[in-house]
């Protein structure tokens, strides 16, 4: 486990690889990625079993990226844990004949599942912790997902099913950067009273007022792991495109590539705002 | 009828033959599991057993998962829903993702008979066949069904099969089934007309071929169960040692066994092919006979499109 210091800098840097791995191959979701890159950091470097050595031992945890047009965020993050190489993905990211294309792809080491239609990681991620209770063991589960994929009614199915079994070891984080491709999700599919709406499936929720501080996810997945008989829900409230003014909540940022000023503006923003991070 | 064992009860018997030693195999149903003949299993193995009321979207989702996890799931539900209700279930999460699901489709075709085109799963062989990675299966009877459910317990890829509601003529015996997984079976060797069919279609082109015997005609019929990976070559060969060909299915008249079967034809060793199949609209109301007398997909209707075909 890394200090809270160090991952609240490499908050910063792997905003910036992700940064460089949609520049490098000219496509990407960069404020879906944005948003939770914290979410993604906190899972990696602090809560989940999984590394590079054990990624086949069937003891480890288990994640599925949901909303799989994150995974610029992903693959970053995936770098820095040793899983895959940087430059390898930066020089052939969506490129001709790559293995590192724009949703998660698991012929790649550290990806468990396909994903990219969006709604399909709940039901799966309760099949995985189903299964690992029926197999006697005491891995856990986790599943990220977009505000604007709640909309899919498998998801709904999933929090149903996941209730049901009363799949403790399962915990879903979803994304709250309340912004999809056509606007605010309040105009598009309101969510609102989200967090009645979860635990009225049956399901313990935990409200992350801020969902890019790593203190408050740190403290809300001890809280998923403390709870028993249920599975938990995180309803992480985060900005989209999180970072630099230029891309915060906006909804043209969905799948914006920055221009060349906007890449120099936001690796300014990052860099000040690493820069602040150190001198406190 | 002197068979009274549906395909899908000797499913549900293999399953439970074989999860008294391997504890992996998972059976889970969308409020099916009547339908699909698997109370037993159910109630013999309630902890290798999964419930995810009408939801098949979940079904095919939780199944994809548990797979992940280990676990060798067997999912069921109404051929219907389970082939296009949870058709991006499949797609993505079993065959993409690469996972060992196996899919059983029961009450497939027109097995619902009267309760209308919702029910009717004619669509699920051009659905299933389109994904990169998904076997499909369509067994013919019961000895059939449990030589292809033997195979498919001792691999670990992927595979949808389609079953009917209803007992069904045997076509083999207990002694005598001769099976080779993705290999069709010769039913009948013959010279004149190649009759190709699928699941329920084979007893009735096996009889064709009786009627068609009696009037001088040698048919071949060859009992395609294996969908995909389809058996080139056992279409190729009828193809070559015949003067035309019939193919006989239950499902819509695109992307099944006859559009199958005429793609490989006219690429290699073109030949006519008749194709026997639903039409291209809801079916009139009736027991699945009575659609399939309806609709000549009976040894009579299959006969006279053999005569077609040589003429």
């Amino acid at each position: 486990m890394e200090s809270m210091e160090n991952l609240k800098r490499r908050a910063y840097d792997l905003r910036r690889d992700t940064l460089d791995i949609i520049m490098a191959g000219g496509g990407g979701h960069i404020g879906g990625d944005m948003s939770v890159m914290d979410t993604l950091i906190e899972l990696y470097f602090n809560q989940m079993n999984i590394s590079p050595e054990n990624r086949e031992d069937p003891d480890r945890d288990y994640f599925i990226l949901s909303k799989g047009h994150a995974v610029e965020a992903y693959y970053a993050v995936l770098c820095a844990r040793g899983f895959l190489d940087l430059e390898d993905v930066r020089a052939r990211f969506s490129r001709f004949g790559s293995p590192y294309i724009g949703h998660p792809n698991n012929k790649l080491p550290g990806m468990e599942m396909n994903s990219g239609s969006l709604g399909h990681g709940l039901p799966v991620a309760v099949g995985l912790a189903l299964g690992n209770r029926m197999s006697g063991r005491d891995s856990r589960t986790y599943v990220v997902m977009g505000d604007g994929e709640l909309a899919e009614g498998s998801v709904w199915e999933g929090f149903m099913s996941g209730h049901m079994y009363g799949l403790d070891t399962l915990c879903a984080v979803i994304d709250r950067n309340r912004l999809q491709i056509s606007g605010s999700t309040e105009d598009v599919m309101a969510q609102e009273k989200l967090a009645d709406r979860v635990r009225s499936f049956g399901w313990h929720v935990v409200n992350v007022e801020d969902g890019n501080d790593l203190d408050a996810l740190h403290a809300a997945f001890a809280e998923a792991r403390e709870t028993k008989g249920c599975p938990t829900c995180l309803i992480a409230n985060t900005v989209k495109g999180k970072g630099s003014p230029v891309m915060e909540n906006k909804a043209e940022w969905h799948h914006h590539v920055p221009t060349v000023e906007e890449y120099e503006h936001i690796v300014r923003d990052l860099d000040a705002g690493k820069e602040a991070l150190l001198n406190v | 009828m002197s068979n009274r064992i549906p395909n899908r009860k000797v499913i549900c018997d293999v399953l439970m033959e074989h999860a008294v030693v391997d504890k992996d195999i998972v059976v889970l149903c969308s409020d099916s599991r009547g339908s699909a003949s698997l109370t037993p299993f159910f109630e013999r193995y309630p902890g290798q057993s999964v419930e995810v009321g009408i939801a098949e979207q979940d079904l095919v989702g939780i199944a994809a998962g548990l797979a992940k996890s280990g676990k060798k799931p067997y999912a069921a539900s109404p051929a219907s829903f389970l082939s296009t209700r949870s058709y991006e279930q499949v797609k993505v999460d079993c065959a993409y993702s690469g996972q060992n699901v196996k899919l059983i489709g029961i009450s497939g075709g027109i097995s619902y008979g009267a309760l209308g085109m919702s029910h009717h799963s004619a669509q699920d062989i051009a659905a299933m066949t389109a994904i990169p990675g998904m076997r499909v299966y369509l067994p013919s009877d019961r000895f059939q069904t449990r030589k292809l459910f033997e195979a498919l317990l001792a691999d670990e890829k992927p595979a949808y099969i389609r079953t009917g509601r209803n007992p069904v003529e045997d076509v083999y015996t207990e002694e005598n089934c001769p099976f080779e997984m993705d290999r069709a079976t010769l039913v009948r060797e013959g010279s004149d007309v190649a009759i190709l069919a699928c699941g329920e279609m084979v007893r009735p082109a096996a009889d064709a071929a009786e009627l068609l015997a009696a009037e001088g005609i040698s048919a071949q019929v060859l009992d395609m169960y294996c969908l995909k990976p389809v058996d080139r070559e056992a279409v190729l060969r009828a193809a070559r040692t015949t003067r035309a060909i019939v193919t006989v299915e239950e499902h819509a008249p695109f992307g099944g066994l006859g559009a199958i079967t005429a793609q490989i034809v006219s690429e290699n060793d073109p030949k006519k092919v008749l194709e026997i199949a639903l039409p291209d609209e809801p079916v009139i109301t009736g027991t699945s006979a009575e659609v399939f007398d309806y609709y000549g997909m009976n040894a009579e209707g299959i006969a006279q499109k053999a005569k077609e075909a040589l003429a």
